[in-house]
């Protein structure tokens, strides 16, 4: 047998795990699929989740949403006013935040807030072997844990990602208004004049598919977590990285395939 | 013992399961008999634990065949697998009571699940095993703030609840105080006397509980049953392993990894 020298053989190894990591998520996500189509549906668990999600993500995104609105208007504004164009300074922060921003930056929120919650959660079950014991009495973890969360995660998501557009929005307004002067029937004639819905369907879009992502993901580490004092905050900062590594990844390809082929 | 196919409930044939290198199971042969408090012990590390997740499905055995009631648990999906779980109860080591939900739900949750019984005769089903078990009290309370005590006895409640074949302990008394233990031990054997045929399985390093409450002992050493048979067999034998194990001594033959 042909020796590889030992770069060589530590590179194939690294490929080989990391391979084999990727064909187990999407095994994870293909059983994903498979229990949501199985009954009971966990209708109670579901808007449990719902809550959990979005109720409680509900003043962190408004908060962040009408910063970055705010911050966005400050920089381009000064910009525009240079070019005596400060009344679009609302339709361009209106473009931005719709098809980039707010997917962006609500999905790395709520990576942050709710998936590491998630994760947290169904690893400490692992810890403290509640999760054996759902497998015990004949219960499919993925069912009872993973299929509520991914489905209340697709459901509420692209609402707050909503949310944070029209937070933006009101941010970049009181910005416009109170440093650029920008009359209130320009701002708002530019605004509706150069944001199309289709640039609101992309951004509900992508949030949709991120909302899938990190719901997944998360889930998949918590249960994947190693039992010791250690398991829950390494499960936890591996999904949370991980995640945000996913979106971005996620973000160049559908936003690719937008500009390639859907437009 | 019998050993005719209706007392035997679990029969593991030849099993074999390794972890990378290391092999667990090596050829293991071992019945288990309907109805009958069954202790596995062994040093730690010995594959006790391993033989129940057999037992349970949870795992699949790399060679060899676990009969069970007559149906080769091995050759089940993992549907089939879920669904024969089902007659299965369980007591873990630190109960495994679910944080969310008060010792009612916790207790209500297998039947929930699992029944289509009406809520009234979940909670008679419920008000029985709390009785039995001596956690009527507790029903309002949440896992947090119970005692070690009373969560295990929540939690043999909720194995209870939904009327299982086969009931499973994993280390029952593990960590607990004497007077505890005993009381556990106590549960144990009542429940294998009010619920009739009910077959339990303990996985156990308590010598002095398995000696008082069993029926039968199965001793695992390097892969294999070195003993399987009622208590005075084990209490009897010359092997010097097992002997070793009686005594509790560090000298002997018994090999420690």
């Amino acid at each position: 047998m042909v020796r590889l020298p030992w770069l060589a053989r530590t590179a194939f190894n690294k490929i080989r795990t990391q391979a084999e990591q990727v064909g187990a998520f999407l095994l994870f996500l293909a059983e994903i699929a498979q229990q949501a189509l199985r009954l009971p549906f966990r209708r109670h668990e579901i808007f449990r989740q719902i809550e959990f999600v979005g109720n409680q993500s509900l003043m962190i995104i408004l908060l962040t949403g009408f910063a970055t609105g705010a911050v966005f208007g400050l920089q381009i504004g000064g910009i525009f006013t240079i070019f005596r164009a400060e009344g679009i300074i609302g339709g361009a922060t209106g473009i931005a935040l719709s098809t980039e921003l707010a997917p962006l930056v609500t999905g790395f929120l709520l990576a942050g807030r709710a998936g590491s919650a998630m994760t947290a959660e169904i690893s400490t079950m692992v810890v403290n072997e509640q999760v054996d014991a759902l497998e015990a009495m004949g219960i499919s973890p993925i069912h009872y844990l993973v299929v509520p969360r991914v489905l209340a995660s697709m459901f509420i998501m692209p609402f707050l990602c909503g949310l944070f557009m029209f937070a933006g929005i009101a941010g970049v307004w009181m910005i416009g208004r109170l440093l650029f002067n920008v009359d209130e029937g320009i701002f708002m004639d530019k605004l509706i004049s150069m944001v199309q819905s289709t640039d609101i369907i992309k951004g509900l879009r992508k949030m949709f598919f991120f909302s899938f992502i990190i719901s997944a993901t998360s889930c998949r580490y918590g249960l994947n977590a190693s039992k010791g004092a250690k398991g829950v905050g390494l499960a936890t900062t591996n999904a949370v990285v991980h995640t945000l590594l996913l979106i971005l990844v996620m973000d160049f390809m559908i936003t690719w395939m937008e500009v390639r082929w859907l437009s | 013992m019998d050993g005719s196919p209706v007392a035997v409930m679990i029969y593991f044939q030849g099993v074999s399961k390794s972890f990378g290198r290391h092999r667990v199971l090596d050829e293991l042969d071992l019945h288990i008999e309907r109805g009958k408090i069954t202790f596995i012990i062994g040093k730690s590390g010995e594959g006790k634990s391993v033989t129940i997740k057999h037992i349970m499905g949870l795992l699949k055995p790399d060679k060899g065949r676990i009969i069970v009631d007559g149906s080769d648990i091995a050759e089940f999906s993992r549907d089939e697998a879920r669904s024969y779980r089902r007659h299965f109860g369980m007591l873990f080591q630190h109960a495994a009571l679910f944080d969310s939900m008060t010792v009612l739900d916790n207790i209500l949750f297998p039947l929930r699940e699992h029944t289509m019984m009406s809520t009234k005769d979940m909670l008679v089903r419920a008000d029985e095993v709390m009785e039995q078990t001596g956690v009527r009290q507790l029903r309002g309370q949440f896992p947090g703030e119970l005692s070690t005590g009373e969560k295990k006895r929540v939690g043999l409640a909720r194995a209870l609840v939904a009327k299982p074949s086969v009931l499973l302990y994993d280390e029952p008394t593990t960590g607990m105080d004497p007077l505890i233990s005993e009381m556990i031990d106590q549960l144990i054997v009542e429940v294998s006397q009010k619920e009739t045929g009910i077959t339990s399985i303990v996985i156990s390093h308590d010598l002095k509980a398995a000696m008082a409450t069993s029926d039968q002992i199965v001793f695992l050493y390097k892969g294999k049953a070195a003993l399987s048979g009622p208590p005075d067999d084990f209490r009897q034998s010359q092997d010097p392993v097992i002997r070793q194990f009686f005594a509790g001594k560090v000298e002997g033959p018994m090999e420690f990894l």
